[in-house]
């Protein structure tokens, strides 16, 4: 049986209005509430689903990020996680940390934990980077299944069905892999009041990039995080050829 | 990112986009006066010339008489209703509104108010050929004091954008109801509406600080104070909140915005018996004290009938019955270390079979989104009647039982849900089709068995135009009395929303 390793990101919850920093230089998080990126939730979901189908022995949590990532990993413990950890990185280091540093300590780690199979969201929605499954698996050097919407298991691997511009793609791969979570994988369960009261009891380990032999030193500098131009407002003309008109005018017939 | 979201957003909007596809397909509901045999009022009659003095009262465009652009302002929205108005008037300014009436009152036109039209009670369409007076271009907000967090804004702003407007200055309106996307504040004040977190923030009579009001005679009486505290002779203010636009019609409102709660979570549980629901009630309100914001109950029925006509997915298993707990407080760790105490305890009771706590907001909505569907879930399969009845805790689930025993297979679904908390249940009735049969079964029975309760007939809904005749259910004669005196005096000639409220005498 396999051992699953999730990446679960702490994200800005997708319900809240995101606000821009006067300065620009990023997004204000202080004070915001924060949850489970929702495609982790859906990879979270994956790995504990193989877990009941007695598909994998074991899933692990890893979330990186500052000390409120526990909360993440404890909502993945919920869901069914065995146990976690959390890489902590903080302050100016985690503003610039990207998936490449990401995906070096995914791949770290499941060599460590001897892991299987890693699945991790598509992608984040607060830099939507959509880069860390690949990453993850050019530098372990095993197949990658992004994009899935199904996952099934065969004697030799996985079946994954991919979804693709236009349809779907059916790939096989062996194991071990890298599996990207699409929208349609599952539908995330909602932690129980019994599992979460036992998650609080789950073993969560922390340790540091450093720990691991990462390095985190920025490549990329942001310049400047701006809002998305504000909507022109529409107005209501009287009839067709008036409309017509503007249309002209405006040179869009 | 905003494409591959879109299925989780969309499980938010498909209510709407249910009814918008209701609407469109189905047949016009029979006419208010010949369903429930009533007779028009010697009012005057609506002439030409009329419509163009309005026209110069309004410009041309906030004057409708076309029966395609008047019709939508006829029908209620749960279909039950059908006025034959022919003109809807869409005053800006409590000026023109002022104009409008005092014509109107001269020429003894009636007049039917009108904001978000999501009454229950038919209270918000005309009957005959009232006219309609529309507030929905009554929306800007006036000022905000972010300090005392009073809001004061014209009547037809929809409560929902009142929310987030007061939201982004860390505050929030002191009351939330299923209709919070399309119902005014106006219409809110006037039926004095209750909603999900009455519990916490109090009634309307409480938070309304101030209201401006007109008069049937054009009269504008301003009580739009913001003051907490005011004891200069009669509170006039009351008089508009909850007389359904028979007493004046509220053009400005002053309301109090409580603190925007920084930590906030909900509760989801599933609950043996209603016995329990009332034993849970007692213990969150001791273990969570002040930072229980909405105790909400539901039956099987209502949530799977939810869950199938709506497709919305419940997050927890099939229950008897259900409960939504919410608390607002100001510091998460104190929350939360208060709600798992109150969770464990209870689980280990044995109250709370299972059920599911969340702190992200997107899920919070999900579970939200499930109680607050509940009313429109029944639609789908056929009518509804719907009674909404405050009841002592004791007897609160009471009714559903005996409705559905007395109404045998006549009632596809009988259900119950509402605010335990305020003492106030919705029962919902699903027929196949409308008919006198099992209107005659429901009532007075209904009515006769919430008095015998010592209920009240409407709890929050109001009396409308569907329940004035059973309003001595719920008030005796002399107090009835008392009302129509007031209403003699404030609108002699009866021409505010004739036919609701007050019973014929």
């Amino acid at each position: 049986m396999a051992r699953v390793l999730v990446g679960v990101k702490r994200v800005i919850d997708y319900a809240v209005k995101i606000r821009v920093k006067p300065d620009k230089s990023g997004v204000v998080t202080d004070g915001v509430k924060h949850s489970m990126n929702p495609f982790d939730e859906i990879a979270v979901e994956e790995a504990v689903r193989m877990k009941e189908k007695k598909l994998a022995s074991e899933v692990i949590a890893v979330s990186c990020g500052p000390a409120q990532s526990q909360e993440t990993l404890r909502t993945a413990l919920a869901m069914g996680a065995d146990r976690a950890i959390h890489i902590e990185v903080a302050g100016a280091e985690y503003e610039t940390m990207q998936p490449i540093h990401v995906a070096k300590i995914l791949a770290k780690l499941s060599k460590d934990e001897k892991a299987d199979i890693v699945i991790v969201g598509k992608q984040a929605i607060d830099d939507d980077s959509n880069q860390t499954a690949q990453m993850t698996a050019a530098l372990l050097d095993w197949p990658q299944g992004t994009f899935a919407s199904k996952v099934e298991k065969t004697d030799s691997g996985l079946t994954i069905t991919r979804e693709i511009d236009g349809g779907l793609e059916t790939i096989k791969t062996k194991i071990p892999a890298v599996i990207s979570a699409d929208l349609r994988l599952n539908e995330p369960r909602y932690a129980t009041l019994p599992n979460i009261m036992k998650a609080k009891k789950k073993p969560l380990k922390k340790m540091t990039a450093k720990d691991l032999g990462v390095d985190l030193t920025s490549r990329i500098k942001i310049i400047s995080v701006e809002d998305p131009p504000v909507r022109q407002a529409g107005s209501i003309v009287p009839d067709v050829d008036t409309l017509i008109a503007k249309l002209k005018e405006g040179g869009h017939i | 990112m905003i494409n591959s979201l879109t299925p989780f957003v969309t499980y938010i909007k498909n209510f709407k986009i249910l009814n918008q596809v209701r609407c469109a397909s189905q047949v016009l509901p029979q006419l208010s006066s010949e369903k429930y045999n009533v007779k028009r009022k010697s009012f005057g009659i609506i002439e030409a010339s009329d419509v163009d003095y309005f026209k110069t009262v309004l410009s041309e465009d906030r004057v409708l008489t076309d029966d395609n652009d008047v019709l939508p302002f006829n029908i209620d929205w749960i279909k039950n209703c059908r006025g034959q108005s022919k003109l809807v008037l869409k005053p800006k300014t409590t000026q023109e509104v002022s104009t409008i009436l005092k014509y109107c009152n001269q020429k003894r036109l009636a007049v039917c108010p009108q904001g978000g039209n999501t009454g229950l009670v038919g209270g918000s369409v005309p009957v005959f050929d009232e006219i309609v007076l529309s507030f929905i271009l009554m929306n800007k907000i006036i000022s905000l004091d972010e300090i005392s967090g009073a809001l004061i804004c014209e009547a037809g702003c929809i409560l929902e954008n009142l929310d987030n407007y007061v939201r982004e200055h860390n505050l929030i309106m002191p009351l939330d109801l299923g209709a919070k996307g399309s119902c005014h504040i106006g219409g809110n004040i006037s039926t004095n509406a209750g909603g999900l977190r009455l519990l916490r923030y109090g009634n309307l009579h409480g938070s309304v600080l101030g209201v401006e009001a007109v008069k049937a005679d054009g009269t504008v009486i301003d009580c739009l104070k913001s003051l907490k505290k005011d004891n200069t002779g009669y509170h006039l203010k009351h008089l508009f909140i909850g007389s359904e636009g028979t007493l004046g019609l509220v053009t400005k409102v002053a309301i109090h915005c409580p603190a925007l709660p920084k930590a906030v979570s909900v509760g989801f549980f599933g609950v043996e018996n209603f016995e329990n629901i009332l034993r849970l009630y007692a213990s969150a309100k001791s273990s969570l004290g002040e930072i229980l914001s909405a105790f909400e109950m539901a039956d099987n029925d209502s949530i799977s009938s939810t869950v199938k006509n709506l497709k919305i997915p419940n997050p927890i298993s099939d229950y008897p019955f259900y409960v939504l707990l919410e608390t607002h407080g100001s510091d998460e760790t104190h929350d939360s270390e208060k709600l798992t105490r109150f969770l464990e305890k209870e689980m280990e009771s044995g109250l709370i079979i299972d059920g599911t706590v969340t702190s992200d907001p997107a899920k919070m909505q999900t579970i939200w989104n499930l109680r607050e569907n509940i009313a429109g879930a029944g639609l789908i399969e056929g009518y509804i009647f719907k009674y909404d009845v405050s009841l002592p805790l004791r007897s609160y689930y009471n009714l559903v039982p005996l409705l559905r025993q007395r109404l045998g297979t006549k009632a596809s679904r009988v259900y119950g849900y509402g605010h335990v908390g305020d003492g106030n249940i919705h029962i919902n009735v699903v027929v196949p089709k409308y008919s006198q049969e099992a209107s005659s079964l429901l009532e007075p029975y209904i009515f006769e068995e919430v008095s015998k309760l010592k209920g009240s007939i409407s709890a929050e809904h109001g009396v409308g135009f569907r329940k004035p005749h059973f309003i001595h259910y719920s008030k005796d004669a002399n107090a009835l009395q008392l009302m129509q005196q007031l209403k003699q005096l404030m609108d002699p000639n009866g021409i505010l929303n004739p036919y609701k409220v007050l019973p014929e005498i």
